[in-house]
């Protein structure tokens, strides 16, 4: 049910794209004002989101440590998982941000037919979410060959690595492939598991329809349906050097496929796909474990009441007195 | 402890990074002007009408290259008649006979990099 | 108390029921067993806390100020505006689904509830709906809840279903932690007056006596002065602990059920054979007598209330440095708040062990020392001798506590000093211990008697780790350093894997030690004949 609504979300944005730039001709609207506005959203709005969080400060330093602590110097400690200074934080970042270092370590727990708990390693989410989210970033950088002039070697060289196979004309994407197969990997366990699917919002089917979107109308307008894409780049161009034009020889698909990375844009900042800043700013992951060696400041610490030891002694005076506990004050 | 100092700094590089088009476009004095080609003079009309071309032509230079090497069907007919052989140097070359002015600009211009000139002969004009 | 038998408990079914999460209804009458009876008002009156009365969830009317949704909000808005963890934590979650059946409470349940990601969910809907632009417009098709009184009953019974063992944690992708998001659900609630008195009353006690069982200084005493009589008829040793000695050398601070009950009175025994045989110059404080802190589990203040007493009672009576004894929540007080709650301890000296001289640089600034650390670097240095098969009749384990394991990070230390000190050690399964340990089911304040079917659920994921070792290895001691675990653990372990008994570290120190000028010792420290392997099977 909350899959339709999303579902539905995304087939109501197609039908706009669709009569606006298809039917009615809008091309500057879609082609031009709709992906500045989009882009400016996101900007505006992720550092808006990120300063919202820096303005909260960190009041204690809460590391989740996940292996020995730095003790004793004969007994070794596990400086990734549980760093004991800046460049431990930093690897340890490093590899929740570039390798998804905790959902390695995911299982799956069942309860046997003869009661015992057993835990089985379980990394297909892992698979699935590095694919998906490297797959992401190898083919938006592949798009800067619309928006550089001259393109870098960078991504022509990125661009040959990924299309390696030469399978195909035009060269199939390994990405292309990756892409499809770890968003519906991600749709469909979200559907089927039925915990997951307790779970979930209409807006986790809504970031997953969206992403699809974008990526089958991408796929379709480079493998099937087809773009000029001298044409596409002079519009990507136009807009990033502030001199828009819109080419009169694009088809509705290439406005389809803008659109939706347009609604993914302005979408970002205000939905848990900020888990990309956020990441960096857990501090249960960004701390170091030096607690007891360097003291945290907390700006906010509170004036707290207490039970002074004369008031307690005061309390129990004679108590303490007969039980022969030396006192203060006598 | 905020560590403001670290996350504007964070900030700025992302926001650097995803701006890359606009300040490297700026520093190259990019256009964004799509690049002018030479046609052929004299030929009025390509083997498939000129926005199909400009979008497929790849796909029908496969075919052709598959159809001929593979199948050895070398000609084809277009609707008006006129037969062509299906072949690049010698049907696609003759009409636009500047690699440099007609391919090149927009391969350059794309970053593509065909790999007809791993077997043909390379026209006068330089690489595409 | 328990009611049901294991065949009962063991049905658990982790497909979720049809009826949505969103739905906040709890039927407390029915699920008696599986709540904390709430605080006494007298408790709450001693402590200056909101809303003290007389009331029980199973009533309709929780007897709620009449403003309690501002109270609620206005608590929320400062709070986001204090803890950046809050913040990050309800607004990054993606319901990836990775930490579900990584809580012991669902794994023992099967309450869908009491999957991380929908305890906090809980707290996230209401926040969505009042506090994100997205939930304002579009309320629940943004996953917003309104903040009624069902969703207030919900969280009272779910946020005191999660004992903030932080095993979430370690597994989700983003670090969110399960634990901040529950303390401060606590919080929240205690503005109102909803808190449990297996809470509050530790807390109450702890301010005014010093302890959280609200022992009285002279009771104190006692209780240490039994102890060394019973240790004088085991070793022929007359041992006599100070209190409250100015000028010692060190403070030690233990959790105050290790001088109150079985079995951390054993511990509490091993330690004080320790310090008599290395000659320590130490005292005991009948004022800072609680090395725990149920403050952690009502709220931040809370916390630093309780923990003054440390620092204080450090300055006055003029010792160089703090020891602190074998306890779980207590270690994650100080080990990651009381130098910033309590601090700076600038008129302490860093740690150095009078015995062999190393200066324990780790905890330069908090200036205390964790008594696995200090023991080992004893053994380390060759400074103690032991007899292990005085430990014989046991085959040990060893139980990660939550807090030391995850907030602090204290898993060899223990270990050291174990192998050391017995010759059969075994441990349990690899996703079960170290940062995957399982919670006792007990800890956080959930460790009452009413609240008895929950931690036998949530002991599951424990106690059949307990029982695979118990099979496999005829392991018959599970060991631990938390005085929560040694008061819940030997419950849990009664009901699922009765052959097996609970013991602090330091008891099988104290077991093992050979001290000079002791007599042949006839029994253990439990008065059991040492090496009857007979015995063993009724720990």
């Amino acid at each position: 049910m909350r899959a339709l609504t999303a579902l539905l979300v995304v087939a109501v944005l197609l039908g706009v794209v669709w009569l606006g730039a298809g039917v009615a001709g809008w091309h500057a609207f879609f082609g031009v004002a709709v992906p500045y506005a989009a882009v400016l959203i996101f900007l505006i709005g992720i550092v808006w989101r990120v300063v919202t969080w820096a303005r909260s400060p960190v009041p204690f330093r809460i590391p989740t440590t996940c292996g020995q602590q730095r003790s004793l110097d004969w007994i070794p400690s596990s400086t990734l998982e549980n760093p004991h200074d800046g460049w431990g934080v930093t690897r340890r970042m490093a590899l929740e941000v570039l390798l998804f270092r905790s959902l390695f370590r995911n299982t799956r727990t069942e309860l046997t037919p003869t009661k015992r708990l057993v835990y089985e390693s379980d990394r297909y989410l892992w698979v699935a979410a590095l694919a998906f989210h490297w797959s992401f970033l190898v083919i938006f950088l592949r798009h800067l060959r619309f928006f550089l002039q001259p393109v870098p070697q960078l991504v022509t060289f990125l661009e040959s690595v990924d299309g390696f196979f030469q399978l195909a004309v035009p060269t199939l994407f390994l990405s292309d492939v990756l892409i499809l197969a770890a968003l519906l990997y991600l749709l469909g366990r979200r559907l089927l598991n039925r915990q997951l699917r307790y779970i979930s919002l209409p807006a986790d089917y809504f970031a997953l329809f969206l992403l699809l979107a974008v990526a089958i109308t991408g796929v379709l307008m480079r493998y099937v349906t087809k773009v000029d894409l001298v044409a596409a780049k002079e519009l990507a161009m136009g807009l990033v050097t502030f001199s828009p034009k819109v080419p009169t020889v694009i088809g509705t698909p290439f406005y389809i496929h803008i659109f939706f990375v347009s609604v993914l844009f302005a979408y970002f900042p205000f939905s848990k796909l900020t888990h990309m800043a956020g990441i960096f700013l857990s501090p249960t992951r960004n701390l170091a474990n030096n607690n007891r060696k360097r003291r945290h400041v907390n700006p906010w610490n509170p004036e707290v009441e207490v039970h002074t030891y004369a008031q307690w002694e005061e309390d129990f005076h004679d108590k303490l007195v007969a039980a022969g506990i030396p006192l203060d004050k006598e | 402890m905020y560590d403001g100092g670290k996350i504007i700094t964070g900030l700025l590089v992302f926001l650097i990074l995803v701006t890359v088009p606009v300040w490297f476009n700026a520093a190259t004095h990019a256009q964004a002007r799509a690049p002018q080609l030479k046609l052929p003079e004299g030929a009025t009309a390509c083997v498939e009408p000129t926005a199909e071309m400009r979008a497929t032509h790849m796909e029908l230079l496969n075919r052709w290259r598959n159809a001929a090497v593979r199948s050895d069907e070398r000609f084809f007919t277009m609707p008006d008649g006129k037969v062509y052989e299906k072949s690049l140097s010698l049907t696609c070359l003759k009409c636009h006979d500047n690699k440099e002015e007609f391919c090149d600009r927009c391969h350059n211009y794309l970053a593509v990099s065909p790999y007809c000139w791993d077997c043909h002969v390379e026209p006068k004009g330089g690489r595409s | 108390m328990a009611e049901k038998t294991q065949q009962e408990l063991l049905q658990i079914r982790y497909t979720p029921p049809r009826r949505d999460w969103m739905d906040p209804s709890v039927d407390f009458e029915a699920r008696r067993g599986s709540w904390s009876y709430p605080a006494a008002g007298k408790n709450l009156t001693y402590l200056g806390f909101p809303n003290p009365r007389e009331w029980s969830p199973a009533d309709e009317d929780w007897k709620l100020p009449d403003n309690w949704r501002e109270i609620i909000y206005e608590g929320f808005r400062e709070r986001l505006k204090k803890f950046r963890s809050l913040r990050v934590f309800l607004d990054t979650c993606v319901r990836c689904g990775a930490c579900a059946d990584k809580c012991q409470f669902f794994l023992g349940s099967g309450d869908p509830k009491n999957m991380p990601v929908l305890r906090a969910e809980l707290l996230r809907s209401v926040y969505r709906r009042d506090f994100t632009t997205a939930g304002k417009i579009l309320g629940g098709l943004a996953g917003g809840r309104e903040l009624t009184p069902e969703v207030l009953k919900e969280w009272y019974y779910y946020f005191y279903q999660c004992t903030e063992c932080r095993r979430c944690s370690v597994f989700c992708p983003y670090g969110i932690d399960t634990a901040e998001i529950t303390m401060i659900a606590r919080e929240l609630m205690n503005l109102v007056g909803l808190n449990i008195n297996w809470v509050m009353e530790p807390v109450a006690n702890c301010d005014r006596t010093g302890n959280h069982l609200g022992i009285q200084p002279h009771t104190f005493k006692d209780n240490v002065e039994f102890l060394c009589d019973e240790l004088a008829e085991i070793t022929g040793l007359r041992i006599d602990p100070p209190i409250n000695k100015k000028g010692a050398e060190i403070l030690f601070i233990v959790p105050s059920a290790d001088y109150f009950a079985d079995p951390g009175i054993f511990t509490f025994m091993g330690y004080l054979l320790l310090f008599e045989h290395i000659g320590l110059d130490y005292t005991l404080s009948a004022y800072a007598s609680e090395g725990g802190n149920f403050g952690l589990f009502t709220s931040h203040d809370t916390i630093k209330r309780l923990n003054y007493k440390m620092y204080a009672e450090a300055k006055r009576l003029g010792v160089k440095w703090i020891l602190g004894g074998e306890c779980g929540h207590m270690w994650r007080v100080i080990h990651q708040y009381m130098d910033t709650m309590n601090g700076p301890a600038d008129f302490l000296e860093v740690p150095k062990s009078p015995v062999t001289g190393t200066v324990f640089d780790h905890t330069a600034s908090t200036k205390m020392l964790h008594i696995c650390e200090f023991t080992s670097d004893l053994i380390k240095n060759g400074r103690l001798k032991f007899d292990p098969s005085r430990n014989d009749r046991y085959r040990v384990t060893f139980h990660d506590s939550c807090n030391p394991a995850r907030g602090m990070g204290i898993l060899e230390e223990p270990r050291y000093v174990l192998k050391s000190v017995c010759n059969h050690f075994y441990e349990m399964p690899d996703n079960t211990i170290r940062e995957q340990t399982f919670c006792c089911g007990g800890g956080a304040g959930l460790g009452n008697d009413e609240n008895m079917e929950m931690r036998l659920r949530g002991g599951l994921p424990r106690a059949n780790a307990v029982q695979y070792v118990h099979e496999k290895y005829g392991v018959n001691l599970l060991t631990c350093i938390c005085a929560i675990d040694r008061a819940t653990l030997p419950t849990l372990m009664d009901y699922w894997v009765p052959e097996v008994g609970v013991s602090g570290v330091h008891e099988l120190v104290g077991n093992a030690l050979i001290m000079e000028g002791e007599n042949e010792r006839p029994t253990d420290l439990r008065g059991e004949p040492i090496g009857d392997k007979e015995a063993a099977s009724d720990v």
